[in-house]
């Protein structure tokens, strides 16, 4: 139990260092702003008490957001990340998923379901945080077009993390 | 009562939701206002001190670029200095200057965090309220001018660049004096756009943007770009003009935040101005 939460510590730490230090510093595009922090919340484990992972995403986010000059702005996108995230969860697992406390990570559920997830997920954060920053429905479009284009670049980065460091646990499961 | 409380267990999940989105739109609605932040002052001592450590070892790799651009600057200030001045007349009397006053001054910060791709970016500085930085005060880079100080801690200071959406800067056509507001459209962080420039006023490309007088935040005169192109459709009263920054956003690193001293006496002047208020 206290390895899991060690690990899960690291994790935190590591991703938001991620974030912020490499890859708010790539400089793609002005329409391309991976969030990839976002994927702490995706792998948190399937039977993780609701209001600890909305408590979870509403730390991370506060991290993010002082690190990064925009107040209230990332806790409120990874905060309903979280909240749907949960109802998603709700039906796109089964009873022995439950069981096995597994996360929903790309080794365990597969490729297509993973995928899937992140891209939902991604999407639902990454419009709610890309209108929120713009504050209104002006600039419609370009808005738009960064958050496609931003979501498939997250998504991505996600599924290569996966492939890079969960390899292991492919072989052995 | 007891159903009460049931139903609140029940759903405890979305009021836990609910109370934390609130409190995420508090902190939002509250600090993103740029003339009352308390929240950001504390975050920007520790984010900052954490930037500080990064920036350090980013340094070595731009020592060259620094060292030419500083060296150009000093290029440029050793001309202008009074020993580089040909002396006309032979009896010097030195006078207490009673024309001139030194209306601004300049306290000189590093970049230690910056980013051009979001749609609202800032920068970080590593001067604060112990150098004598203030909110409101003007940033500028040897080039041309860079943003606003929104929020100051005792060693660091943030500043929301020129390109954010919130960053509304008075500018003027150096040659005609038409005077417009310079904004960030997000897309590349090389051109800015002049707004609210009249139809009547003649457009060349090339010109020069310099700021206006009409801000007690940065002197009037500074260079900001030039006219790359411009576009007036019809029936639009106003052009839309589109101007290249001198100032590189993505590889600044050494600016001046400028300190208008008159500033108080200004303002406290224009608050004795009649308002509308009921």
């Amino acid at each position: 139990m206290i390895l899991e939460l060690l690990t899960y510590l690291l994790k935190f730490i590591g991703i938001i260092l991620l974030q912020v230090l490499v890859v708010d510093n790539v400089e793609l595009s002005s329409y391309i702003n991976p969030y990839i922090y976002i994927s702490f919340i995706l792998l948190l484990p399937i039977t993780i008490k609701p209001w600890h992972a909305l408590f979870l995403a509403f730390i991370c986010g506060a991290f993010v957001d002082a690190l990064s000059s925009t107040p209230g702005l990332h806790i409120a996108a990874s905060v309903l990340l979280a909240f749907v995230r949960i109802h998603y969860l709700r039906f796109a697992t089964t009873k022995e998923d439950t069981e096995s406390r597994i996360t929903p990570s790309m080794s365990k559920k597969g490729i297509v379901w993973f995928v899937f997830y992140c891209f939902s997920m991604t999407l639902v954060h990454h419009t709610f945080l890309f209108f929120l920053e713009i504050y209104g429905f002006y600039e419609f479009f370009s808005t738009l077009l960064r958050i496609i284009l931003s979501t498939l670049v997250t998504v991505m980065m996600i599924v290569v993390g996966q492939l890079l460091f969960y390899n292991t646990k492919i072989s052995n499961g | 009562m007891r159903n009460l409380i049931f139903f609140i267990y029940r759903y405890h999940v979305f009021f836990i939701f609910f109370v934390l989105e609130i409190v995420a739109f508090i902190i939002l609605f509250r600090f993103n206002n740029y003339q009352k932040a308390s929240f950001l002052n504390y975050t920007n001592g520790v984010a900052g001190n954490f930037y500080n450590g990064v920036s350090n070892t980013q340094e070595y790799f731009n020592l060259r670029r620094v060292n030419d651009s500083l060296q150009l600057e000093n290029a440029r200030l050793r001309s202008q200095q009074i020993t580089s001045y040909y002396q006309n007349n032979v009896s010097i009397s030195s006078i207490n200057d009673t024309v001139y006053k030194q209306q601004y001054d300049y306290i000189s910060a590093q970049v230690v965090n910056n980013s051009v791709t979001k749609r609202n970016n800032y920068i970080t500085l590593n001067r604060g309220r112990l150098h004598g930085i203030e909110r409101e005060m003007g940033v500028i880079s040897e080039n041309g001018i860079v943003g606003i100080v929104m929020n100051v801690s005792d060693h660091y200071s943030t500043v929301l660049s020129l390109l954010n959406s919130n960053c509304k800067i008075s500018a003027k056509l150096k040659k005609t004096g038409a005077f417009g507001s310079l904004v960030w459209d997000g897309g590349d962080p090389r051109y800015a756009r002049l707004l609210d420039v009249n139809k009547h006023v003649p457009i060349k490309v090339g010109d020069l943007v310099i700021t206006s007088n009409f801000s007690t935040i940065f002197p009037e005169g500074l260079p900001i770009g030039k006219i790359s192109d411009n576009s007036l459709d019809a029936g639009d009263n106003f052009h839309t003009i589109n101007i290249d920054l001198f100032t590189d956003f993505s590889t600044v690193s050494t600016v001046y935040v400028i300190r208008n001293l008159f500033k108080q006496e200004q303002q406290a002047l224009e608050q004795t101005l009649p308002t509308d208020k009921k």
